[in-house]
């Protein structure tokens, strides 16, 4: 099969530290937390009262979609995927309105579960006899498809048009598969990315797995502690990142700007065997998923420049740490920078892969390395096997040329993208 | 509530759910409105939960069938108001 080189030609991002590209860069370059102190949480007798929730105002909705579309819609994480999605389309030069379908431009978006607040809505009201009340608009906001439905209707995106769910690796999956329909002559242009809103149901959900960040409840902006020692378990997080994924050819022709390029990916699972289950990833899984990406970018493991982890801030970042030193072959001063924007923004789950990649797409083009906050006592576990020099606790200037970037996921699920400094030569 | 004051209300039950909303000052009571009004035959249940509403009435789902234009709509109403009178 003919293979073609995918680029990325438009970002858009929802994040918990910065709402618009501008923004993120510079939250990303400054290591600005976005994470907050949740009192509603405090008397829900939450363990973690702390989450990670974007500034984002409901209002601006109207610049991007019609009234009548913006009347009745009431699902954050179809509103973040919206703002996201379409900032990235205008990013990539496009106009919104189309008469005709884009026959050749396709999208693929994942999120978790359709909106928990938008449930609730139809339960109660059903439960109360009034479900002729809900009217006509609940079920595409109900439906796992909804946000990729509202995206691609907003611009007649008519080529492959799909929606999928990995858990935490449903962002970079979503890129993924975008990326692998244009390397392989399936579409010309995919627009992808992934949103999440964690509502308290789905935090109180969590919260009850006692997985998340409790001991830092009154100081949020430490709560989320990736690679260090007092890492205590995650800080979920709320938001949409966007990309536009454009056939080297095609963006050639219409003169885009190009940002990097995605040389090549992978997604697996580990079977839940091997030390794998729903909740933990088998680490052959993730270095055959690492190693089979590298084969793919045609690179060696040691021109990688920057990893940029999946690194929740639980006991698995010491695992993670050790599975990148076994598949890359690169351990002590030899390991590449490492940095997980986790540790500002909380771990966005479905959305992680996507505003992470956005963030990944940015440190190439401006060229620096955004530092991990909040890592005052690394993990001496983790310094054992790699160098401080590998992780960056301020903001860095470097010559990036080539990033991983991975997400693992409950049902060990994993996904590794590797991106890298556009070349006109290829 | 005559047919021309349930014609003022019923064009602020409309305006949410149509794009032409310059159209809503000459609507009469042919106006149809999925074909004038553009309005998505889909939601053409909310403008009968709204008009519920609204006007503080029931509206059968039989009744709801026949509101597809401007009279019909204010018809089904003023109907439904009598009877509640």
């Amino acid at each position: 099969m003919s293979q073609r080189r995918v680029v990325i030609t438009g970002l858009g991002v929802v994040a918990p530290n910065a709402v618009g590209v501008p923004a993120f860069l510079n939250a990303l370059q400054n290591g600005i937390s976005g994470l907050i102190y949740v009192p509603e949480y405090e008397k829900l007798k939450f363990n973690c009262q702390v989450t990670g929730r974007p500034n984002f105002e409901w209002e601006q909705l109207r610049q991007y979609i019609p009234d009548v579309t913006f009347h009745g819609l009431k699902s954050m994480g179809i509103a973040y995927g919206i703002k996201a999605a379409m900032d990235a389309w205008i990013d990539a030069g496009n106009t919104l309105d189309s008469e005709e379908p884009r026959w050749e431009t396709g999208c693929v978006f994942g999120n978790s579960t359709s909106d928990s607040g938008v449930m609730k809505n139809v339960f109660s009201r059903i439960e109360a006899g009034e479900a002729k009340k809900l009217g006509s608009r609940v079920i595409e906001q109900m439906m796992n498809s909804g946000v990729t439905a509202y995206i691609s209707g907003r611009l007649g995106l008519a080529g492959k048009v799909v929606t999928n769910s990995a858990a935490c690796a449903t962002g970079s999956q979503a890129i993924l598969i975008g990326y692998e329909y244009i390397r392989y002559g399936m579409a010309k242009r995919m627009l992808v990315g992934s949103t999440e809103h964690v509502d308290t149901y789905t935090f109180g959900a969590f919260d009850s797995m006692r997985v998340l960040s409790r001991k830092f409840n009154h100081e949020p902006e430490r709560a989320s502690r990736p690679m260090s020692q007092t890492a205590g378990g995650f800080i979920p997080g709320s938001g949409s990142g966007a990309l536009v994924l454009e056939d080297l050819e095609f963006a050639r022709e219409r003169g885009a700007t190009i940002y990097a390029e995605i040389i090549g990916g992978s997604s697996n699972s580990g079977g839940q065997r091997g030390g794998g289950s729903m909740t933990a990833s088998n680490p052959a899984g993730i270095i055959r998923c690492i190693t089979e990406a590298i084969r793919e970018a045609d690179i060696h493991p040691g021109a990688i420049d920057l990893i940029s982890g999946h690194l929740t801030a639980t006991g698995g970042d010491t695992t993670e740490i050790q599975n990148w030193i076994l598949a890359l072959d690169r351990k002590g001063a030899n390991f590449p920078l490492v940095n997980s924007i986790k540790s500002m923004i909380g771990h966005c789950l479905s959305a992680a892969g996507s505003i992470e990649s956005v963030a990944v797409v940015l440190q190439i083009l401006h060229q620096f390395v955004h530092p991990n906050i909040n890592i005052e006592d690394p993990n001496p576990e983790i310094t054992k096997k790699i160098t401080m020099e590998s992780i960056p606790t301020s903001c860095i200037k470097r010559s990036i040329n080539t990033v991983a970037k991975a997400n693992f996921g409950f049902g060990d699920v994993n996904t590794c993208l590797i991106f890298s400094k556009f070349n006109q030569n290829g | 509530m005559d047919r021309q004051e349930i014609l003022e209300e019923l064009k602020k039950v409309l305006a949410p759910h149509t794009e032409k909303k310059e159209l809503l000052d000459s609507i009469n009571d042919q106006t149809d409105l999925i074909q004038d009004l553009k309005i998505n035959s889909a939601n053409l249940v909310d403008i009968v939960i709204d008009a519920e509403a609204k006007y503080n009435i029931e509206i059968d789902v039989d009744s709801a069938e026949k509101m597809v234009n401007v009279g019909n709509c204010i018809d089904v109403i003023e109907e439904k108001l009598k009877q509640k009178a």
